[in-house]
């Protein structure tokens, strides 16, 4: 295949989607009304779950399956990523030793916001039934924490255990609740089985904010594991 | 244009752009950022086709509740963007991960050195 042709392809490639992507975009209308499953959420999820959230209400409770499959695959990817790494660890000694100190900076700035950044990230995944937000976001803002103290300190070591502890803890409580949602209200991961509580304050929509602080944690540990893992490689020599 | 057409144009091009760039690439880690690129805009498309004009987001803070269906979005493709963002994460660790172990084994991460799989 000469230089010419394989240039070519890929543009003619992309002039083929291109067309389709310019006839979706010609002839798209948006809708007027929510479809019906759109507007059985807005309707029925104040009263069904008592969030004031409708995407919340549906990510943890509607869909709440997908979202433990979800953080499943999350998990996998922590798993992998370790299994990925495992081979080219750097020895204990050694790790770190090859970087230029971060400065004042960067050290100060670290030890100020470490601690406002992981109250952040508590806020947001504590809230998430009430204003935008939640465990996944709420988890990377307090991941960010994480890399901010590995990018001030790179030989610095966190516990792989603990992480692992608080990440299969946080799962396995998360499918116990599920559980009890079939013993003591309508199936798997209902969040009735707490009373609903008055709409709008922290502590409503039942089983909601709980599931969203231990998503949350379990995200929190997940990203922080896979942050580990890359950043323990990369003096490996 | 309104802001559903302009979005949903930034979405299509930013596809476009993020494949071309998988495409002609040599780099292992530039294909990864361009992968990254057309993930975000199939995000943006699908918050875009969620998008009702003239509608607020789907908080009902100072939406009443009986107005709801009325005044919201979609919430369905906010929810999946949600999931697609996180599993987009996992995607880019995952191929960082691949990367880094491919600059292991050969020294270079320029994808014409691996011929392995060509034929």
């Amino acid at each position: 295949m000469n230089f010419t042709t394989r240039k070519a392809i890929p543009l003619v490639l992309l002039l083929l989607l291109g067309s389709v992507f310019y006839a979706l975009f010609a002839g798209y209308t948006p809708d007027e009304t929510l479809n019906r499953t759109a507007s059985y959420y807005a309707s029925q999820t104040v009263q069904e779950t008592g969030a004031q959230n409708v995407v919340t209400a549906i990510i943890v409770t509607y869909r709440g399956l997908d979202t433990l499959g979800e953080v499943t695959v999350l998990f996998l990817t922590a798993a992998i990523v370790g299994l990925v790494l495992a081979h080219s660890k750097a020895p204990k000694s050694r790790s770190g030793s090859g970087f230029l100190p971060s400065g004042e900076l960067l050290t100060t700035g670290t030890r100020m916001l470490v601690p406002v950044i992981l109250l952040f990230g508590a806020y947001v995944f504590l809230n998430g039934h009430l204003t935008p937000g939640g465990g996944f976001q709420g988890g990377a803002i307090v991941a960010s924490a994480i890399l901010l103290m590995l990018l001030s300190d790179p030989a610095q070591r966190f516990s792989h255990r603990l992480i692992s502890r608080i990440e299969s803890s946080a799962g396995l409580t998360y499918v116990i609740i599920g559980l009890l949602g079939m013993l003591f209200a309508g199936g798997f991961l209902d969040n009735r089985i707490l009373p609903l509580g008055s709409f709008g304050s922290i502590l409503s929509a039942g089983v909601i904010p709980l599931i969203y602080a231990l998503i949350g944690l379990k995200v929190g540990a997940e990203f922080s594991s896979i942050l580990t893992s890359l950043e323990e490689t990369e003096d490996a020599q | 244009m309104s802001l559903v057409q302009l979005s949903l144009a930034t979405g299509f091009l930013l596809i476009l752009l993020g494949l071309y760039g998988a495409l002609t690439n040599r780099d292992i880690i530039r294909m990864i950022v361009s992968f990254t690129i057309a993930d975000t805009g199939v995000n943006v498309v699908l918050v875009a086709v969620g998008y009702l004009p003239g509608r607020e987001a789907p908080i009902l803070d100072t939406i009443p509740v009986a107005e709801a269906a009325s005044r919201i979005t979609d919430p369905v493709p906010q929810a999946l963007v949600l999931t697609a963002i996180v599993i987009g994460l996992g995607v880019t660790a995952l191929m960082l991960a691949y990367a880094y172990r491919l600059f292991r084994a050969r020294g270079s991460l320029d994808i014409s050195e691996f011929t392995e799989l060509k034929w």
